[in-house]
């Protein structure tokens, strides 16, 4: 632990309802690992494959169409901001894989720019995760993830990719951008998985 | 002009020996580093602060000043809503402590035995580590020619005004003209705009001297004056910048 | 808009808790697009999880810092090599 300034508090605080670690924000900080993709909704396409090459695709006209939810959730980043109560609207992850039959449990998210993330199959059903499309009640920006991001609240933010483009389910796990760079397989903030040995 | 120490580099702590306000959002902080080895003129340190609740955060800010044993000067800009400018430049007090990493980065810098005509280019604070090259050069008595374009929004913006006029009348060689963007002083020949490559081409070196040029400020700035000095004919490689991102 | 990075210049004091020489001034070989300069000139995007260093040609990503309480990692695989100068 370093030397501690008087005078400095920093804008974050903590707060119990946290995770360990955690600092309470009430902005909505931008993190990203390279340059925000623009992409046009003429040509935009969400992709599910599975381990077998079936294949669901949606047009942002037709995804726009599948049910959505609105849900209020809170999320948590690595680097210790937490942001409580937001409020999301999007497609349940549950609906776009009824759309395919996958023995698989593992999947790999692929966004728009290249970055990646994996998780367990077995997160991203029974209404954990969305692919939101709309926060606040505004469509979501693009600093946000905007056209659509994956949203799973239950694990750090950084497995909430942003610009998501193609889920693709597999049989054996494939560590995603983050994972590879040392960040934890899995992510759970509130067993603090930050880094890969956590 | 110590040999910088050839290990892995830690956290020291820095205390605040002084504090002078520079401009209404700018500060000047002195500092004393037990043990600082020196620097070069265009490098930076990493400043790191740690709340009594355990958050802690860091940021790069550039020297300002030019070697002097165990003292370092940063000149900090408050950004909006930036929580690091917002201590340094707001709360920090003589006695006050902190970690600093460095100093770091070999390439945004200026050693007095390079002889070329030099260029310096500042956006706003991006003025900090040209000074620190400008205080060098006359630690030094370097008579390599210095010319400095300084482009901010208002005259009460520029930072280290009468500094810089009293060393253009004493410091042989050293040039500095501004560039207003929002309101200009009276009498200015000039209207209030960006810096353009007229007044750029006007104020600084032909590209033909071959000078080294150094650009420093907002991201956005740094790209279009480079944009500029490259059509104006001087080679990439010898123009440097320092981006200073969205950060506080 | 321009997006929000900054020089290759940043990961200076980074990489000087890992290295006892100044990694920025080392000259490297984009893997995408085979573009060669100095790392201080790489486009870092530094409000992430990690550092990440892109090419300023083509944005592949060159190289990734990750620091932890008490581990680093880095990730050096967007880079064909690196070349450091170093003093006769």
């Amino acid at each position: 632990m370093g030397v501690i300034t008087r005078g400095f508090t920093g804008r974050g605080r903590r707060d119990e309802k946290l995770p360990p670690g955690q600092y309470l924000t009430e902005d909505f900080p931008v993190l990203s690992a390279g340059p925000t993709p623009r992409v046009d909704l003429d040509r935009w396409e969400l992709g599910l494959t599975t381990e077998t090459g079936q294949r669901s695709r949606w047009s942002w006209t037709e995804f726009l169409a599948l049910p959505s939810e609105t849900v209020t959730v809170d999320l948590h980043c690595v680097t210790k901001w937490s942001k409580l109560g937001t409020t999301w609207q999007g497609v349940a992850l549950d609906r776009l894989l009824e759309t395919v039959e996958s023995a698989a449990e593992f999947a790999l998210v692929h966004s728009y720019g290249g970055y990646t993330t994996n998780l367990p199959l077995e997160d991203l059903v029974d209404g954990q995760a969305w692919v939101a499309y709309r926060f606040d009640g505004e469509a979501l920006a693009p600093e946000h993830g905007g056209p659509a991001r994956l949203l799973v609240p239950h694990l750090y933010l950084w497995k909430s990719a942003k610009w998501i483009r193609e889920i693709q389910l597999l049989l054996s796990d494939e560590p995603g951008f983050w994972e590879t760079a040392g960040y934890h397989n899995y992510g759970d903030p509130w067993r603090e998985q930050r880094y890969w040995g956590d | 002009m110590t040999e910088l120490a050839k290990r892995r580099l830690v956290w020291r702590v820095a205390a605040v020996a002084s504090v002078q306000e520079e401009t209404a959002s700018a500060r000047t902080l002195g500092l004393e580093v037990f043990g600082w080895p020196g620097h070069l003129a265009g490098q930076h340190v990493d400043v790191r602060l740690t709340a009594e609740d355990g958050y802690s955060t860091q940021r790069s800010y550039s020297i300002a000043s030019a070697p002097d044993g165990s003292s370092v000067e940063l000149t900090v800009q408050q950004v909006p809503d930036g929580e690091v400018s917002a201590y340094l430049v707001g709360a920090a007090q003589t006695g006050d402590q902190f970690e600093l990493r460095g100093p770091v980065g070999g390439y945004f810098t200026w050693r007095p035995a390079e002889m070329a005509p030099v260029l310096l280019v500042a956006g706003g604070s991006g003025i900090v580590p040209l000074m620190s090259m400008i205080r060098v050069r006359a630690a030094v008595g370097s008579r390599v020619p210095f010319r400095l374009v300084y482009s901010v929004r208002e005259p009460g913006s520029a930072i280290y005004a009468d500094e810089l006029r009293r060393r253009v009348r004493d410091d042989h060689g050293l040039d500095v003209a501004y560039a207003y963007t929002r309101a200009a002083p009276d009498g200015w020949p000039y209207p209030p705009a960006r810096l353009s490559a007229a007044r750029l081409g006007e104020a600084g070196w032909p590209a033909e001297f071959e000078p080294a040029c150094y650009v420093c400020g907002p991201t956005g700035f740094v790209e279009a004056v480079a944009d500029i000095l490259v059509d104006a004919g001087h080679a990439p490689e010898r123009i440097k910048t320092e981006r200073f991102g969205p950060t506080g | 808009m321009t997006d929000t990075y900054v020089d290759g210049n940043e990961l200076a004091g980074p990489l000087r808790e890992l290295f006892a020489v100044d990694v920025t001034v080392a000259r490297g070989r984009c893997v995408g697009c085979g573009m060669e300069g100095m790392v201080a000139q790489a486009h870092v995007y530094d409000r992430a999880p990690g550092l990440v260093a892109r090419c300023r040609g083509c944005d592949a990503v060159l190289l990734r810092l990750v620091r932890g309480p008490d581990r680093a990692w880095l990730d050096l695989r967007g880079v064909t090599y690196l070349e450091f100068p170093l003093p006769e």
